[in-house]
């Protein structure tokens, strides 16, 4: 390890590690950013969940957008799996049906970037412990 | 790198490690490894949560999701079910004692509710055996921004500005000790961390040092530059292992890091710590008596002045914190005086740090806003007494401090008020008490501590509490007169008036706080001698009810001295010469025929 030879030598540093903790960071004030649950039944699952809940996290990371995306049980939607839900900052959350990564990219590229909405929604009724 | 989707810390604390967190962390990561989680989920072992009644603690994040008390075995559940399949754990998950209802978010939780953390900002977030964490999370800033911004008499004005009071016991104002420590000019200056931490049942600066030591490094190197010094010991007890190494880890990172070392971050300014071992001695954790055990001498104070920042660590200007003092600097530093200055009452500025202990239900570390009141401490953060028992009293200051009443409940905590109300703040040990206390055997208690811990170079420290305790041992024996109370008040005054230092000077406070909130007891012990708590052995006599019991035999049977006799199916009777009042038959009896008098 080289020394860090000054307080900017510092600051960038810490801006470089900032990605280690972020994850933490974030969830220590979640409405101030955008948050994605993934609804995971087990219907949930074999139609894609998984697979959208890690495209959304990475590809979220990759266009440095805050956010928090988590799994959550059952939205109750089974006949629309995988679904999510998207809050963002300061408004009402907004549930999506049949999401595979195709849709969910639109809902990066539309709906959190812009704040366009885009097909899918469905009526929010469902509960989860927290 | 690796784009985590899930971190999943496990607390490290010397709580929760003793209950193998260490082995859940590692199951974690086995089966991590098992199923090929690597790259989505990372386990850290942080420090600690503050919950430890509910330890070990697991916390995912970003879920926030508060798993307690987590076995090893559970880490297959938390892996298969939360982090799979995005289930979370029910049976793992915190139930409110109230609602009965499961609650995942520790925000939600009414122990955190109420809470601030500062001093404790980065304890149960960070791998405290990572400096980079650290530096991540702003450590280190404020040593930078202080070397590169601002001259000594500014660092110290901030300081000073803060409010910053010392959080060792007596409150100095922090700014001010270092002034008076910069202004003496010396060719060696020494700043002391004072990591002894003596008051039974106190971990607040273990639990700092074991989750946070970078904190600590740093503020040290930032008084450094403040008063001119530039070398650091910290003088911490060897039963703190674990504390003991994470400080060495992070001290030999900030070194590799130049962060500790010669010119730091390029200013030309030198600074670096070192370790002291104390055996653990109560009076060690005094200065002037910590300045000679560090120097090599016995552990026994000397008379003050001069001041350690006059004379200190070899004679030389020394200034000793406190580790939560230190604690708070560095965010002092970065976020200011005046942010500082806006948290908590009019003359105790920021927050304290106390370890809840005794009779309540949420055992554990928590930091409050200075002027919280007690109530608040006890019934909403604490959660209340115990079993659904009767709120007795609450001991602040440990030995040196006082037992407060139902009366005290609205008292805010702060330095001044705690001493108006005839305790004090201490280094933040709270023990609560419930009806089941007998507040002359607690009183009791804290002498014979003193007694032990007195290092007998003064008489009225060395003979005055072993007088004093005699008499309370002889009140606890139902041999008491009325003439001893007055004359424990006497010796009192006595002592605290002569006594060479903090230690004999603050060692009747256990005995004059109870004597005036819990009058009545001692009146009991000493007239009708009674016990209401029944704690009092000598005073107690266990009765068996004729007409309730049945000469079922079954408390004959399990006394240890044969004290009870009777015929089958005929009420028995308990030989009160020969009973030890172990209370064995009492526990037996399911007819409730055994009574205590
Ligand atoms: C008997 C006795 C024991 C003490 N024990 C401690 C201790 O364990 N830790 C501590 O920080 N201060 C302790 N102190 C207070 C120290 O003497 C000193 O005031 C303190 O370390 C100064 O730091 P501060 O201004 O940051 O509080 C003790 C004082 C006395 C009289």
């Amino acid at each position: 390890m080289a020394k860090i030879k000054s307080l900017n030598d510092l600051r960038n540093m810490q801006s470089d590690l900032q990605a280690k903790i972020n994850l933490r960071e974030r969830a220590d004030h979640p409405e101030s950013m955008v948050q994605i649950k993934v609804g995971m039944a087990t219907s949930g699952i074999a139609s894609g969940a998984k697979e959208v809940f890690n495209y959304l996290s990475e590809e979220l990371q990759k266009r440095n957008i805050d956010a928090i995306v988590t799994q959550t049980g059952d939205m109750g939607y089974c006949f629309a799996e995988p679904t999510i839900e998207v809050t963002l900052p300061g408004q009402e959350p907004i549930v999506f049906g049949y999401v595979n990564i195709a849709k969910a990219k639109e809902i990066i590229d539309k709906y959190i970037m812009n704040g366009e909405l885009v097909e899918g929604i469905i009526p929010k009724n469902y509960k989860t412990i927290d | 790198m690796a784009s985590y989707k899930y971190h999943i810390l496990v607390c490290g604390g010397t709580g929760c490690h003793s209950s193998q967190s260490n082995v859940i962390a590692e199951r974690l990561n086995e089966i991590i490894a098992d199923k090929h989680l690597e790259n989505d989920v990372k386990v850290v072992a942080s420090g600690c949560f503050g919950f430890c009644e509910k330890g070990p603690i697991v916390k995912i994040m970003p879920d926030n999701t508060f798993y307690v008390g987590v076995k090893p075995e559970d880490a297959d559940i938390i892996i298969a079910e939360h982090i799979i399949k995005g289930r979370k754990v029910e049976k793992l998950l915190y139930v409110d004692p109230d609602t009965k209802k499961h609650i995942s978010d520790s925000k939600h939780m009414g122990f955190y509710q109420k809470q601030m953390r500062i001093a404790l900002r980065n304890c149960g977030f960070i791998d405290p055996e990572n400096i980079e964490e650290s530096i991540a999370r702003g450590a280190y800033e404020g040593l930078g921004k202080v070397l590169s911004d601002m001259t000594p008499a500014e660092c110290i004005n901030v300081v000073k500005q803060s409010g910053l009071r010392g959080r060792g016991g007596a409150g100095f104002p922090t700014g001010l000790k270092w002034e008076l420590c910069a202004k003496n000019s010396a060719d060696q200056k020494y700043v002391v961390c004072n990591a002894d931490e003596g008051d039974p049942g106190a971990f607040m600066d273990r639990s700092i040092m074991e989750g946070d030591p970078h904190s600590i490094v740093e503020a040290m190197a930032i008084c450094g530059y403040s008063i001119g010094a530039t070398k650091g010991l910290v003088y911490i007890r060897a039963e703190y292992p674990l504390a003991i190494k994470r400080l060495q880890i992070a001290i030999s990172q900030a070194r590799e890091y130049g962060l500790l070392g010669k010119d730091i971050l390029g200013s030309g300014f030198d600074f670096d710590i070192e370790l002291r071992y104390g055996a653990g001695a109560f009076v060690c954790g005094e200065e002037t008596a910590l300045i000679h055990s560090m120097e090599g001498k016995r552990g026994e104070p000397t008379f003050k002045p001069p001041f350690p920042a006059v004379s200190g660590y070899l004679a030389k200007p020394t200034n000793v914190n406190n580790v939560e003092t230190f604690a708070n600097v560095p965010i002092i530093i970065t976020k200011g005086a005046e942010w500082f200055a806006s948290i908590g009452s009019e003359k105790s500025k920021g927050t304290k740090v106390f370890a809840l202990a005794g009779q309540i239900n949420n055992v554990g570390l928590i930091e409050v806003p200075m002027g919280t009141t007690l109530r608040d401490i006890i019934f909403e953060i604490g959660g209340g007494i115990k079993n659904g028992r009767e709120f007795k009293a609450v001991q602040t200051g440990g030995p040196s401090g006082g037992c407060l009443t139902k009366k005290h409940l609205d008292t805010p905590i702060d330095y001044d008020s705690l001493v108006a109300a005839g305790s004090m703040m201490g280094s933040g040990g709270m023990v609560v008490m419930d009806e089941t206390s007998c507040m002359v055997a607690i009183a009791k208690f804290y002498l014979e501590f003193t007694c032990e811990e007195s290092c007998g170079k003064c008489s009225p420290c060395r003979i005055g509490n072993k007088r004093m305790y005699e008499i309370l041992d002889k009140i606890t024996k139902g041999k008491g007169k009325m003439e001893d109370l007055e004359e424990l008040r006497n010796l009192a005054s006595v002592i605290k008036d002569t006594a060479l230092c903090g230690l004999g000077q603050t060692s009747p406070n256990p005995v004059l706080s109870t004597l005036d909130n819990f009058w009545d007891e001692y009146v009991e012990h000493v007239v009708d001698h009674k016990c209401r708590a029944g704690v009092c052995k000598s005073l107690m006599r266990y009765e068996i009810d004729p007409i309730k019991c049945i000469g079922c035999g079954a408390c004959s049977r399990v006394c240890p001295q044969d004290a009870i006799s009777g015929e089958k199916k005929m009420a028995h009777s308990i030989d009160t010469a020969k009973c030890i009042k172990c209370g064995a038959c009492y526990e037996k009896c399911k007819f409730g025929a055994i009574s205590i008098k």
